[in-house]
């Protein structure tokens, strides 16, 4: 770890301004940002540590939905009790991700920017385009089974690994984030970025700007979810892939659909021209085969991870029946 | 009553310690005015360092010094100065030798400071350049230049019995398969530490994670030209090894050149990256064929395997030797070819070879007991073997079919259907499969000595270690029960270079060899005893041989007349209140030449697939041991089901992933090599089979620490197959795999 | 302020160190005063600088549990946050358990259950099953496995720990 200073910021304002200065950062849990630091990948030589800023609560808003402060801790959201009964989808997906342990320190705002877990990017002796912009990208022709198979570019083909995200995708939450031109609201879809000839941004936040809020609509689609996890080992695994399924039944038709899945490109992945198949027709294991097909059009494998298209299509299919409750919820 | 400390389950003596912290592993001892190392390891694979920039990490105030292959003092060099107990044949390893680069990750440079943080930081500020040369490191790609070593590690593969070409050419059933097993790294929870601590007078101190203290000792005093005795490792407690503590790996060599360089006290640590930077399980390919008349008899086993070894050693394990201790057959041919790679040394792992060699031979056979249509268990009770058959001796013991029975009847095996995909609930495939495996049973020499001291309080003491394995809770035990007193005022110590001799803790032999020497220095010290007791005046005890007395609560009696007794105190207030010490060495009795002595497994095993996705749940384990006496059933039954779930490690996740284009390890730290986590693991049974070995060893106990692995991987990989029908022949059985 | 150091150029730049300052910290009931860079993890401060070494690094990243502490009787990774981020904050590690030489009745249960076998996994086994009752989520079977499953045991202790930790549920024996 290289040196660096430190401050502690009581509030928005001055975080703001001091993270302005070059390669300064900010430091919320620090579960992701310090193991990194530790292998050299990250190399803030400023930190503003951002806990003591009362973000920390989770509030509801008028429109009838929520508003998660960044620094709330993601076993507190998850545990949150208008989250568990009003989007239980956010819940399982948090609890699905990382230990008990890293849930306890990990904020909601820093689990947004959380930066891939590529092999090659965790390892500063290779190249790469994400770590050390026009390097290469080790992975394409290297070891991929973790990496992405759609939306990916020549230059890189990482994942973003949150759990977390993949449901707030689904939930089309906004990100509200301030910096030294004020306040603004992204939405959810809008907030990670593909890698493009541009891997090395992982998210449209600025450098000067502070995440200060996630906010959830009213809809949580708490009658009807899924998230499904799958991965090399039962826990405390990254998802090689996960489905965030939500569905407004009326009976045993889909009113309305969302599906986002995780583990498979550089942000969380939707489709909404595919959600949109589901829209009237019956929930059967036959169209929830055709929107499995079409999400996955265009998916493009790099040999280890080829697994994954056929993986992720089975996964759709199954967490929308789990939603459907065509079989109990797990 | 005679206390039976053996045989009774007892709390680990050592829990206490363990539970608060309390116990000390190598990084952990309080030094004043110690300094922090750092190591560097290279970015590439093969070639060579053409500049190495120190400057800017000297630069720094607090950091002493860079060591590289530039500055380091000139120490000897020969090959034979750097061999240890374990090493295997070849030219070792020699950190900061010259600027050749070996393997990836290879040590190139440590970085000396007064802290750990400041050492970490100058430890990147090390700039080398290297001229890169072409690299191999893949093993199916290298295999037309596979070789038989010269001299193997460990005993050459047997020569053939029979004819098996010819018997499988004429056999009725056949089978023909390649079976493959990737790179694994011990990965303990502790990762590799020493400390080294230089005095005025030359002497070293060393805190070591090693599995043997006299092979560092050894090792270091070789290297560096100290005399032994002046070289003191000291390692009480080690936070697991499962082999990697074997061989002195290279952060001791670095601390120690740190320390007599600097003068000073120096401790280095492993990152868990570089705990990928070194020994492996190595990457394994399997051939078998295997022939049967059609009603079951096996014809005809040929089992050749190649595998990884380093440029600078040949590193094999006997994974062939399996066909002639398991099954009876009269035509085997078996082989062991290595492939020179540009990685480091293989390195013994828990089971080495046993796990390896019976995950494909038990898979094979679960094969060839489908193609005959037989029940796997019947098919091996079919060519159940009393001999083994690669040294064509008798088994001093061997309790297998009994493993059979009660594991299939714990496990409910007779309600098994033959059929695969036969059981479903739901999504969830439902398979049962089973696998059984052998480890050798072996003991070495070893010596200890005991302290009885005048208040009756006994002090045994033996240069082993205990990994985890129970060694300090054991010794006290097989103490404590043959001098007869209480297990509370029994120590047992261990971990000291200046202690008896001992062989390194692995293959299981510990509680044989450490145990055997114990339970004869308590002997030694009961000779002692009657000695004294006769020399009181008007002695009831003047007539009597050793063979005449008994030790029992801490007494000594006359054993045909026991109300003639006296206590220890009492004997030892004889010699002006001295304490009584004795030393003894034990070595393997002859009369164990005429036998083959081996533990033995058999493992049931329960999985659910998901049809659909892939994924494969443990649900069941039922393990059956047979290792002759167990003397601690608690401790034991730990080993087992740890055992166990290793067995689940290595079939569904362990994998250390090479990157051929780069020769370097991908998946090296926790989150990309996985381990199993407490949410994989669910019932495990074990069962301890009744076993009477007076040939084994004096104490007629077998061991267990690889016994517990060795089936229990083939047994889910079998059970994968009977639950989806599709037979995985390359591990881990990742979910794609099975899509 | 800090130059920035790319490898091998900056020879002729002394570049500066992080400046030490005084951080409190609460551990077992106990203030301790030290200088400390920011950079010092709440881990190597309680290794290092405390001596307090029932607290194991298995990875220094997060991925294993062995660095387990209790902060405010939640569980984290000590190894994940520095130790100037931690002041004010009640830190409990492994000697900080057992009351007057009395084990707490988790830590004897690992000795009962012989749920370790190297034991260094262990005092984060032992922090996390505390933890783990102090959250009071776990109410299943298969809660109490994932709910654990931060804890690493290369020995695979697994079986003997679900055990304890079953128990201390039932006996609601947190901090
Ligand atoms: C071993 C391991 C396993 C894990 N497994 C999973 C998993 O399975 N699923 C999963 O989803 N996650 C997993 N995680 C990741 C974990 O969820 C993230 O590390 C965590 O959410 C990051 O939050 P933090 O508060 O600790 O962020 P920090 O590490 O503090 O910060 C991360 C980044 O966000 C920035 N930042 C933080 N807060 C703000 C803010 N409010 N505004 C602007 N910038 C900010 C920081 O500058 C930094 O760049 C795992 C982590 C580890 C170490
Ligand atoms: S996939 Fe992206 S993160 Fe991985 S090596 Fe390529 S550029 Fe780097
Ligand atoms: S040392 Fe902190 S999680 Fe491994
Ligand atoms: S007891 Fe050894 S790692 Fe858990």
């Amino acid at each position: 770890m290289r040196p660096f200073t430190f401050t502690q910021a009581q509030n928005v304002d001055t975080a703001v301004r001091e993270v302005s200065s070059d390669g300064a950062k900010f430091i919320a849990g620090g579960t992701n940002l310090l193991d990194l630091m530790k292998i050299d990948v990250m190399q803030p030589s400023h930190l503003v540590d951002i806990t003591q800023i009362a973000l920390d609560t989770i509030e509801e808003t008028e429109a009838g939905g929520l508003r998660l402060g960044a620094l709330v801790k993601n076993a507190d959201t998850a545990y949150h009790e208008l989250v568990e009964t009003r989007y239980p989808l956010l819940s399982h997906a948090i609890l699905a991700g990382a230990t008990a342990q890293l849930r306890n320190m990990a904020t909601d705002g820093g689990n947004l920017l959380q930066r891939t877990r590529c092999y090659y990017f965790y390892d500063t002796h290779t190249p790469c385009n994400k770590r050390e912009p026009g390097s290469g990208c080790s992975a394409i022709k290297g070891y991929n089974r973790d990496l992405a198979i759609l939306g990916t570019s020549e230059h890189c083909i990482a994942t973003h690994p949150s759990d977390m995200c993949v449901a707030l995708a689904a939930l089309e939450a906004t990100v509200h984030v301030t910096g030294k031109s004020g306040e603004r609201a992204i939405p959810f879809a809008d907030f990670h970025r593909l890698p493009g000839d541009t891997p090395h941004l992982d998210s449209n936040l600025q450098p000067d700007e502070i995440i200060t809020s996630i906010e959830l609509p009213a809809q949580g689609f708490a009658r009807n979810y899924t998230y499904l996890k799958l991965r090399d080992r039962a826990s405390y695994a990254f998802a090689l892939v996960s489905v965030a399924a939500a569905l407004e039944l009326e009976g045993n038709t889909v009113k309305e659909a969302r599906i986002a899945l995780g583990g498979v490109a550089h942000k969380p992945w939707r489709v909404p021209e595919a959600e949109a198949l589901l829209q009237g027709q019956t929930a059967s294991r036959e169209n929830f085969q055709k929107v499995a097909e079409a999400y996955l059009q265009g998916a493009q494998g790099f040999g280890h991870n080829n697994f994954k298209i056929e993986l992720a299509k089975r996964a759709i299919v199954r967490a929308l029946e789990k939603a459907t409750k065509m079989e109990a919820t797990a | 009553m005679k206390e039976h400390y053996t045989g009774t389950a007892t709390n680990r003596v050592d829990g206490r310690a363990k539970v608060t912290g309390e116990a000390k592993y190598a990084a952990e001892f309080e030094v004043p005015d110690l300094l922090y190392g750092v190591v560097v390891n290279s970015a590439i694979s093969k070639g060579k360092i053409t500049r190495i920039d120190t400057s800017a990490a000297l630069a720094l105030p607090g950091v002493h010094q860079v060591f590289t292959h530039e500055n380091r003092p000139g120490y000897t060099w020969l090959d034979s100065h750097y061999q240890d107990e374990d090493s295997p044949p070849g030219s070792p390893f020699r950190p900061l030798y010259n600027n050749e680069i070996k393997f990836s990750m290879q040590p190139i440079a440590l970085v000396v400071a007064d802290t750990f943080e400041l050492a970490r930081y100058a430890a990147l500020l090390v700039h080398a350049e290297y001229e890169s040369q072409p690299h191999e490191t893949d093993l199916e790609a290298n295999l037309p230049k596979a070789y038989k070593p010269k001299k193997y590690k460990s005993p050459p593969p047997s020569d053939p019995r029979g004819d098996a070409p010819g018997a499988f050419a004429a056999a009725e059933v056949k089978l023909e398969e390649a079976y493959a097993h990737p790179a694994h790294h011990h990965n303990p929870m502790e990762m590799h530490a020493s400390i080294a601590i230089w005095q005025e007078s030359g002497k070293l101190t060393i805190y070591d994670k090693i599995q043997g203290v006299q092979n560092s000792q050894k090792y270091i005093s070789n290297a560096f030209g100290v005399p032994q005795e002046d070289v003191q490792v000291i390692s009480p407690f080690v936070g697991g090894a499962f082999g990697s503590g074997l061989r002195p790996q290279y952060q001791l060599f670095l601390a120690v050149l740190a320390a007599k360089e600097l003068k000073r006290a120096v401790k280095v640590v492993l990152t868990r990256q570089q705990m990928f930077s070194f020994g492996h399980r190595p990457f394994t390919i399997q051939r078998l064929a295997i022939g049967a008349s059609a009603d079951g008899k096996l014809e005809s086993i040929s089992h050749n395997a190649f595998a990884e070894t380093s440029r600078f050693e040949d590193y094999n394990e006997d994974v062939v030797i399996w066909p002639g201790v398991l099954y009876n057959c009269e035509n085997v041919e078996v082989s062991h070819q290595l492939v020179g790679l540009d990685v480091y040394t293989p390195l013994d792992m828990r089971a080495p070879g046993g796990t390896t060699g019976t995950f494909a031979l038990e898979i094979a056979m679960d094969e060839m007991a489908y193609k005959l249509n037989m029940d796997p268990v019947e098919f091996r009770l079919k060519n159940y073997t009393d001999k083994d058959l690669n040294k064509d001796k008798p088994h001093s013991s061997k309790e297998l079919k009994e493993c059979y029975r009660q594991g299939a009847e714990r496990f409910g095996w007779a309600k098994r259907k033959m059929e695969p995909r036969s059981m479903k609930e739901g999504h969830q495939l439902i398979g049962w499969g089973m696998a059984h495996g052998a480890w050798e049973a072996q003991q070495q020499e070893a010596a200890a000595k005991a302290v009885l001291s005048p208040t009756g309080k006994l002090t045994v003491s033996s240069a082993t270690a205990d990994i985890g394995t129970g060694t300090y809770t054991v010794m006290s035990q097989i103490a404590a029960e043959t001098m007869g007193i209480a297990l509370e005022d029994v120590t047992f110590e261990l971990g000291d270079s200046t202690q008896p001799k001992s062989p390194l803790e692995g293959g299981s032999w510990t509680v044989s060899s450490v145990g055997s020497a114990v339970k004869l220095v308590c002997e030694k010290l009961q000779e002692q005893l009657l000695k004294l007791a006769q020399k009181m005046e008007n002695s009831p005890f003047s007539d009597a041989k050793i063979e005449d007395v008994s030790f029992e609560n801490g007494q000594m009696f006359l054993t045909q007349a026991p109300a003639t007794s006296i206590s220890l105190q009492a004997i030892l207030a004889q010699d002006e209140g001295q304490p009584l010490e004795a030393e003894a060495s034990q070595k393997p009795d002859k009369k164990q030449k005429n036998y083959s002595s081996y533990s033995h497994s058999a493992t049931f095993v329960e999985v659910k697939v998901d049809e659909d996705l892939g994924t494969v749940k443990v649900t069941r384990i039922v393990s059956a041991v047979a290792a002759g006496r167990i003397i601690n059933p608690k401790t034991g039954r730990s080993q087992i089901l740890g055992g166990a779930v290793w067995g689940i490690g290595v079939a569904l996740e362990e994998h250390t992933v090479l990157d051929h284009t780069i020769g370097r390890f991908m998946t090296h730290d926790l989150d990309k090599y996985h381990l199993p986590v407490n949410a994989d693991v669910h019932e495990t049974d074990v069962i301890f089979v009744e076993e009477k070995d007076e040939i084994v060893n004096p104490l007629g106990a077998k061991g267990l620490g690889e016994i517990g692995i060795v089936s229990v991987a083939p047994a889910i990989a079998n059970a994968v197959f009977h639950a989806t029908g599709k037979r995985i022949r390359e591990l881990p059985i990742t979910l794609d795999k099975l899509m | 302020m800090h130059t920035e150091n790319s490898p091998g150029t900056e020879t002729a730049v002394r570049p500066l160190l992080p400046e030490t300052r005084t951080v409190t910290l609460r551990v077992n009931g106990t203030s301790h005063q030290l200088q400390l860079a920011p950079w010092t993890s709440v881990l190597d401060a309680l290794r290092e600088h405390l001596h307090l070494t029932g607290t194991k690094k298995g990875c220094d990243h997060g991925q294993c549990g062995a660095c387990t502490v209790l902060l405010d009787g939640k569980r984290i990774n000590s190894c994940l946050t520095l130790a100037v981020m931690q002041e004010n904050k009640e830190i409990t590690t492994v000697e900080g358990l057992a009351q007057n030489g009395e084990l707490h009745p988790v830590q004897q249960a690992f000795i009962d259950h012989d749920a370790f076998q190297c034991g260094y996994c262990t005092p984060g086994q032992i922090c996390s099953v505390i933890g783990m009752v102090n959250e009071g989520k776990a109410k299943t079977l298969d809660d109490i496995k994932d709910l654990m499953s931060g804890n690493i045991c290369r020995c695979g202790a697994y079986v003997n720990i679900v055990k304890v930790a079953q128990e201390a549920l039932e006996k609601n024996t947190g901090l």
